[in-house]
């Protein structure tokens, strides 16, 4: 007899401001939870062929829009490259919408945003860049990210901005790996408006696999 | 004419030259036509690629209220930095291109300024067609670039806004004639037109030196001068 039952795979709490990644196989199911509460999760995805990245298979923020015709993430999105190839889906989410238009923090825009003094404070952009390099990616390959947990809304002329965050401590959502897919993680290290609450958190991130259960199996033999 | 022989081919191909009819746009009246660089007519479907100097002022008209140009700017002697449309709408906290809007690139300069607009339907939400990307891909590669380089885009001429539950809205044209001006500040290229809908006639790109419209220092935008480099 064959039961399907979701195993912990991986499971790893990424540090307050840390990077983090991970290959997801086509099938599994990775969650992350918002520890803490209001921390935004920078991801980038790029589609896998064994354990080689493919630069040509992003994550497109604008393709992903597009083709919801809608600017938030939430249960039911799918993540697609600019081809529209679907990278994730999103499974179960607790928040209700997470933005992706508003880009990563860089240590250039921050100075923009917020004044240069701000400009050797940490970044998403760096941490995208250090951990990207550990799978062969550069700059070039970085572009328009996803924001876990981050709360964007758009008024009705044009204005836009980072407001309070709708996540709390304990919530979180899950996505699907629906090809083999590399997630690129900052865990954003912000701290001049309030997508961290003005306090970056350690998050917690769980890959779990469909598999037989493995009491099962340990049985069996 | 007899294209048998190497001579009655090449006297065939010349022949073209003669019949012709280029469509080359009108200068419009508030440029100096001793100033106009480059002034093309881009067909539906194709693509344009021009380096331009600071200053170079650039302006895409939709003539017949049916285009749709989508645009990358790019660092021309560093073109690993490029537009960047997540901190162009994020910095200047809006999400709708207009007169006065900066193009930022992902290093917090601006390669260009929205410095005229009689259009007011953009986006910077929803990217290229599929056959835009395509387009863009060989504007790319023609520059030693790659597909790695075709980032995410701005689209001129057709509108997008946003509901407040986040729903996307088209707005489509603001009609025939409208136009929009660019003046490069730092070092770029630009790609742009593709379109949605075929018509009659093409959208342009021009260029020229300087800009009369514009007082100097160029114009003031909503990025603090102290991170622009000069």
């Amino acid at each position: 007899m064959t039961t399907t039952e979701l195993t912990s795979v991986c499971e790893e709490v990424v540090d307050a401001c840390a990077p983090w990644s991970a290959i997801v196989r086509a099938g599994q199911t990775l969650q992350i939870i918002d520890l803490h509460g209001n921390q935004a999760v920078d991801t980038l995805l790029y589609g896998v062929s064994g354990n080689q990245v493919d630069h040509t298979l992003r994550y497109s923020a604008q393709a992903t829009v597009a083709a919801q015709r809608n600017i938030f993430l939430s249960t039911g999105s799918v993540l697609r490259a600019a081809d529209g190839t679907p990278l994730m889906t999103i499974v179960a989410d607790d928040v209700g919408n997470h933005d992706t238009i508003a880009g990563a923090c860089s240590k250039e825009s921050n100075t923009l945003r917020y004044g240069h003094h701000t400009v050797h404070q940490h970044a998403c952009a760096e941490n995208f860049l250090a951990e990207g390099a550990k799978w062969g990616l550069g700059k070039r390959d970085i572009v328009s990210n996803i924001n876990f947990f981050m709360n964007v809304p758009v008024e009705a002329d044009g204005t836009l901005g980072i407001d309070d965050g709708l996540s709390a401590a304990g919530k979180s959502l899950s996505l699907r790996a629906d090809r083999d897919t590399l997630v690129l993680v900052s865990n954003c290290p912000q701290i001049n408006n309030p997508c961290n609450g003005f306090d970056p958190t350690p998050v917690r991130m769980v890959i779990s696999a469909r598999c037989s259960s493995p009491k099962r199996l340990i049985a069996a033999q | 004419l007899s294209t048998d022989s190497t001579t009655g081919a090449r006297d065939h191909a010349r022949s073209h030259v003669r019949t012709a009819t280029m469509r080359i746009p009108a200068t419009p009246p508030d440029v100096d036509p001793s100033r106009l660089l480059w002034a093309e007519a881009v067909p539906p479907g194709s693509y344009a690629t021009r380096v331009l100097g600071r200053g170079t002022r650039l302006r895409l008209i939709d003539p017949d209220g049916g285009a749709c140009a989508h645009l990358l700017l790019f660092r021309s002697e560093a073109p690993w930095e490029r537009l960047n449309v997540a901190d162009t709408m994020k910095v200047p906290w809006q999400a709708y291109l207009g007169a006065g809007h900066p193009l930022l690139s992902d290093q917090g300069r601006v390669l260009a300024t929205v410095v005229a607009d009689s259009s007011g339907h953009h986006d910077t939400l929803c990217g290229m067609t599929d056959a835009g990307g395509a387009k863009m891909l060989l504007a790319a590669i023609k520059h030693g670039l790659d597909i790695r380089d075709v980032a995410p885009s701005v689209s001129l001429f057709k509108g997008v806004r946003v509901g407040d539950d986040g729903t996307l809205g088209f707005t489509g044209s603001a009609g025939s004639g409208a136009s929009v001006d660019l003046l490069p500040w730092w070092l770029r290229w630009s790609t742009p037109p593709t379109r949605w809908t075929p018509t009659r006639r093409s959208p342009a790109s021009m260029c020229w030196p300087g800009a009369p419209a514009i007082s100097s220092p160029p114009p003031s935008t909503t990025v603090p001068n102290t991170c622009v480099p000069c």
